[in-house]
């Protein structure tokens, strides 16, 4: 049973159906993740950023354990899932989503590649220390290759590099690219947008940045571990500073909208005074950005350290967290609440069960973290165990 | 339905036809990867395949008259016309089509609806409802035809039109261009269609559609639209709606044939497009448009 929006003013009898629903939000979320975590790992992979070196094989994992999900919420929402090949077989190439497949699936190798090549030495070393099954099954992931000589080791980095150096634009490319979806699609004026790609590129890069800082806090408590200082307190500069950027952008294209006062403009102002004033100004800008812009302000400021930075940073994490699932969510679900009558409003009725509802967008959310935390038993990031590149 | 066999018939020639694109496709594909030493001579053996050799064959057969051996599309450009200042908002226009074309019997799924602009005394901007509306659905009753409610009746009205909407079959349609797997195409005589086999459901198109012309039908999992009736047009009968509009506001035809309906209402008025800024350049062509109509 599909839920009928309610509306007021004048919508197009079409749109009484929102078409994209809250799995269209949780997938470019996961996109921006994914190349956010991606952008951590490079700090130590490919900029060489020594302080960064606790997270970087964590961020990687994460990386890769998200990305496996990207494809989940956009194969539950079609409406013939079992046809999506199509896409890599007959792709239509004026469509701006045609290339999805492709990069997608680039991607995916990629990441896999350099975690196979980060983690190869440190499961030779498991495969060694370990019998039976558990080491059939670290031979295995090795592809049987337990050359750790230094010429062996040599060609692990040199291999590391060139993945990473390729997969810094790709992450980035992948999330401009879901950014282009939505800001070349010229029907809706909520979309409809230059800075678009560039807005979701940034908003990626601080969410996956806080991504990693809670998850460095939260293993290192479940472990019981010292946090790193300079580790965390790099996390959260770079955190801040793209926050800031990003904020900037955000309000920069909202600005661009009202000055240019196109047709239909009155009917977003209407919408962004009314419904979406809390989800708009107070929960994406206000307390998902201005408040976490501050806070690390005033952490950098006073120089904070110990236990009340490592609350602070990860308060601030949290809350860019929210930020960007808002402004994924604002964005997304915003553009379809705005009819393309320019005289009316829609609400989007997001269902608590079915295909597309509350409960399917929140395991969709919450696997990838369930299988990081397979992949974090299986194959341990921590700087401690000895081994990994 | 008569028409469905020429509908299936040509939806079986598309097919037919992206068979080819996709074998194409991976020829090509794998011709690229044989150039890079990939996998070489895999490309040429493909390219040169007897299946693809008949598949030509029967193209270049049926090529002269295509799609259907009946009906050759490249012999028509067809066109729609709505004059607006004929239309009385009977909406049997829009019956004819949901019963017609099969189309999901509720208030959120059409393939044409009718607008009602009404200018009240003193107000700048039109008052604007669709048959669609709940207070217009409460006023048909359960089960009644769709009708407009007389909720102006006791206010001063100024001046008061319909507009009928539908598919603009654009000359250069976003829908067309966002699908990822070209399961909607503009065809050679202009009409824009959606093979339902090949659809992935995906929206995107109904997403692009600036006239929310566009649907998805839930139970099938495919995004739908008005086809201008091509099961109809395509043996030479008007589409459902023209069919039985009582005014003549409603015209169709071939803008090859001067004498065509559509090509003289648009040789004897001026006549406009909907959001021409949007770059589609429909081919539903309009008189009387009003300033507050979008």
């Amino acid at each position: 049973m599909t839920e009928v929006a309610t509306f007021t003013g004048y919508v197009y009898p079409n749109e009484t159906i929102i078409p994209w629903g809250v799995l269209i939000v949780i997938y470019p979320y996961l996109t921006g993740l994914v190349a956010g975590a991606f952008t951590v790992s490079s700090f130590y992979h490919v900029f060489g950023m020594q302080q960064f070196k606790p997270v970087a094989r964590l961020a990687l994992l994460t990386s890769l354990s998200v990305m496996l999900f990207v494809p989940m919420p956009l194969l539950i929402h079609l409406g013939h899932p079992e046809r999506s090949y199509l896409s890599m077989i007959t792709p239509h190439l004026t469509s701006a989503f045609a290339m999805f497949g492709f990069f997608a699936a680039f991607y995916t190798i990629l990441l896999m590649l350099e975690c196979w090549f980060v983690f190869r030495p440190g499961n030779v070393e498991r495969a060694r220390n370990s019998s039976g099954l558990k080491r059939t099954f670290y031979r295995a992931i090795t592809l049987w290759s337990d050359d750790l000589s230094p010429r062996a080791r040599l060609i692990d980095s040199k291999w590391l590099l060139t993945l990473a150096i390729i997969g810094i634009p790709s992450a980035h490319g992948l999330h401009g690219y879901i950014g282009f979806v939505y800001g070349s699609l010229k029907a809706r004026h909520w979309w409809e947008s230059d800075l678009m790609p560039i807005i979701f590129l940034f908003s990626a890069i601080v969410s996956g940045i806080a991504l990693v800082m809670v998850l460095y806090v939260l293993t290192s408590r479940i472990r019981r571990t010292a946090i790193d200082h300079s580790c965390l307190k790099g996390l959260m500069m770079a955190l801040w500073g793209f926050l800031m950027f990003t904020v900037v952008l955000e309000g920069l294209e909202f600005a661009n909208i009202v000055y240019k006062g196109k047709e239909g403009v009155d009917m977003i102002i209407a919408y962004v005074q009314g419904p979406l004033f809390w989800r708009y100004f107070i929960l994406q800008f206000g307390i998902g950005a201005l408040v976490p812009v501050f806070l690390m302000g005033i952490m950098v400021a006073i120089n904070l350290k110990g236990r009340a930075f490592v609350i602070g940073s990860t308060i601030s994490s949290l809350l860019v967290l929210m930020n960007v699932l808002f402004m994924r969510w604002n964005v997304v679900i915003g553009g379809q609440e705005i009819s393309k009558t320019g005289k009316g409003l829609l609400t989007y009725p997001m269902p608590l069960f079915g295909h597309e509802s509350i409960v399917s967008a929140s395991i969709v959310l919450i696997a990838p973290f369930i299988l990081l935390a397979i992949l974090l038993k299986l194959f341990p990031p921590w700087v401690e165990q000895s081994g990994d590149t | 339905m008569n028409g469905q066999g020429d509908i299936n018939r040509r939806v079986e020639l598309k097919k037919d036809k992206k068979r080819t694109q996709r074998r194409e496709f991976l020829c090509n594909t794998s011709k690229a990867l044989a150039g890079l030493g990939v996998a070489a001579g895999t490309g040429s053996l493909l390219a040169n395949s007897p299946e693809k050799k008949a598949d030509k064959a029967a193209m270049a057969a049926k090529a002269a008259s295509f799609p259907t051996k009946d009906y050759d599309w490249t012999k028509h450009r067809w066109a729609y016309g709505i004059d607006t200042t004929k239309c009385i908002g009977c909406l049997r226009c829009v019956k004819a089509c949901k019963v017609e074309n099969n189309v999901v019997g509720d208030a959120n799924h059409f393939r044409t609806w009718v607008e009602r602009y009404v200018y009240l005394e003193g107000e700048d901007h039109a008052h604007v409802d669709s048959h669609a509306d709940s207070q217009n659905i409460a006023a048909a009753g359960p089960g009644a035809e769709y009708r407009f409610d007389n909720r102006y009746k006791d206010e001063k009205v100024n001046r008061a039109f319909f507009v009928p909407k539908m598919c603009n079959h654009c000359e250069r349609p976003a829908c067309v261009q966002v699908c990822p797997v070209g399961a909607t195409f503009r065809a050679e005589d202009g009409t824009v269609l959606i093979d339902h086999d090949y659809c992935i459901g995906c929206r995107y198109c109904v997403q692009a559609c600036p006239y929310g012309a566009r649907f998805f039908i839930e139970e099938e999992g495919v995004s739908d639209k008005c086809t201008w009736c091509y099961h109809r047009i395509t043996k030479g009968l008007n589409p459902a709606c023209v069919e039985v509009c009582p005014t003549g506001t409603r015209v169709f035809g071939d803008l090859n044939d001067p004498e065509s309906p559509v090509s003289k209402l648009i040789k004897d008025n001026r006549v406009q497009v909907l959001k021409p800024e949007s770059g589609n350049a429909p081919m539903c062509f309009y008189v009387g448009l009003d300033k507050d109509v979008s």
